[in-house]
């Protein structure tokens, strides 16, 4: 529902625009671009693409490289460096979906390798069995403290 | 003018203390507002990664990705747990983890295995300590946690989860309400279910993509980035709970230091003042024995 509002508003800025497509670019740590553009230049996976308006529905994963965005009303393009991610293609919205991180099955893996090895050299001298008793006496403990100072604090009279 | 001097180094001391808490609260309070920033900044992709996805599911209901098929007996559990890095904020990482705990009492009671990933070194150390079963970790996050880092740790679990070892993974963070009040959650991960993707309302029509190079391929790696997005927003929303917790702890820590400070300077006041009485009434008896 949330997405056929947002194609209403894209299509009715695209009559004042004919001819353009709508483009997002965003990362999962900011948006990067957001606006109107006549034309997107994207370094796929299988190679280049120029995507105009009303390009047919599209997924696909981009490479690292620079996304070009041509807007309508200025001669400058927007030029927006991307290390990977995902292409979607509808006839009036274009989203790119950036990586922040280089990413590789190998690079991937060895990150994987590394938080497995620092989960064992935190387990390496445990038992396998949850303390349910510790966690219980821990917990208490910290909520004990936490309610021993709002009564201070109530004493006090603050 | 007996105790005057311990009096006073204690005020100072006191003062001093609240020194500290005063600049622990006013940067908490700045980095409260980056971190509040970050989260909103964040929801855009998490929004759009969510709409593609679900198109995906809807699409392509011949390609059963695990991630979206729900197994039926489910005999191990995987639980990723966010806390902070660092303490003084208040009750924020003993709340998130008394949920936690009985979340994971509960799913012993039933005969699950259990595996559990933390992220911040408050849950790492709770759990190794009452010997939860660590299955991948991570720790040092700093102020601005990039997604880099996390990628790691979530992978260890989704593959445990797509080898079969785990049947679902929960996460668990403390979701941010207000500056007041933060709120700890439990969440299904995997599989995603359909009111998370939210494919049951609205109209999705019946077009699909094209793929290049393939529609498999492509959809493993966009619900990858999917979940590794909403664990990141878990992580920055914790983090915006945790500033804001700690602005709060410290401005009451503050407000009990003046208040101490107040009551010290009034015990101070007094001796002070007992002690000029009691010098000038030894003054006028001297001098009424000397005359």
């Amino acid at each position: 529902m949330v997405m056929t509002e947002k194609v209403d508003a894209v299509s009715a800025k695209e009559a004042l625009f004919p001819g353009t497509v709508h483009v997002d670019v965003v990362s999962a740590e900011e948006a990067l671009f957001s606006g109107l553009a006549e034309m997107v230049i994207v370094p796929g996976e299988m190679g280049e693409l120029g995507i105009y308006p009303r390009h047919t529905p599209l997924m696909t994963r981009i490479k690292p490289g620079s996304v070009r965005i041509k807007r309508p009303d200025q001669e400058q393009e927007v030029l927006i460096y991307v290390s990977g991610g995902m292409l979607e293609v509808q006839p009036s919205v274009v989203t790119i979906l950036a990586d922040t991180a280089i990413r590789g099955a190998d690079l991937d893996e060895t990150r994987a390798l590394e938080a497995k090895r620092a989960a064992e050299d935190v387990i390496k001298n445990r038992t396998s069995d949850i303390d349910y008793a510790q966690a219980q006496a821990e917990l208490l403990e910290a909520i004990a403290q936490l309610r021993a100072i709002q009564q201070l604090r109530k004493q006090a009279g603050h | 003018m007996a105790g005057s001097k311990e009096i006073r180094a204690k005020i100072k001391s006191v003062e001093n203390t609240r020194k500290i808490t005063r600049a622990m609260e006013m940067v908490a309070a700045a980095k409260m507002r980056k971190a509040q920033e970050r989260m909103r900044a964040s929801r855009p992709y998490a929004e759009k990664i969510r709409n593609v996805a679900a198109r995906l599911s809807r699409a392509n209901p011949e390609y059963e990705h695990s991630f979206l098929d729900k197994r039926e007996n489910i005999e191990n559990v995987g639980l990723i747990v966010v806390t902070s890095d660092k303490g003084l904020c208040g009750g924020l990482n003993t709340n998130i983890l008394r949920l936690a705990v009985s979340r994971l009492h509960n799913w012993e009671g039933e005969g699950k295995g259990i595996v559990v990933c933390p992220i911040g070194n408050k849950g790492l150390g709770f759990m190794s300590r009452i010997g939860a079963k660590v299955k991948s970790n991570l720790t040092g996050l700093g102020d601005t946690p990039h997604i880099e880092k996390l990628i790691g740790a979530v992978k260890v679990m989704l593959d445990a989860y797509a080898a079969g070892e785990i049947d679902a993974i929960y996460l668990s963070y403390n979701h941010f309400v207000n500056t007041m009040k933060q709120e700890p959650r439990v969440e299904q991960l995997l599989p995603l279910s359909d009111e998370q993707l939210g494919t049951a309302q609205g109209n999705w029509g019946n077009w699909d993509y094209l793929y290049e190079p393939e529609a498999k391929q492509v959809i493993d790696d966009l619900l990858v980035r999917y979940i590794e997005s909403l664990v990141y927003q878990a992580v920055v929303e914790n983090m915006a709970s945790e500033q804001s917790a700690r602005m709060v702890a410290m401005k009451a820590a503050s407000d009990n230091a003046k208040s101490v400070i107040g009551d010290l300077k009034l015990v101070y006041n007094k001796a002070r003042q007992a002690a000029i009485t009691r010098e000038i009434s030894e003054i006028v008896s001297g001098a009424a024995a000397v005359g």
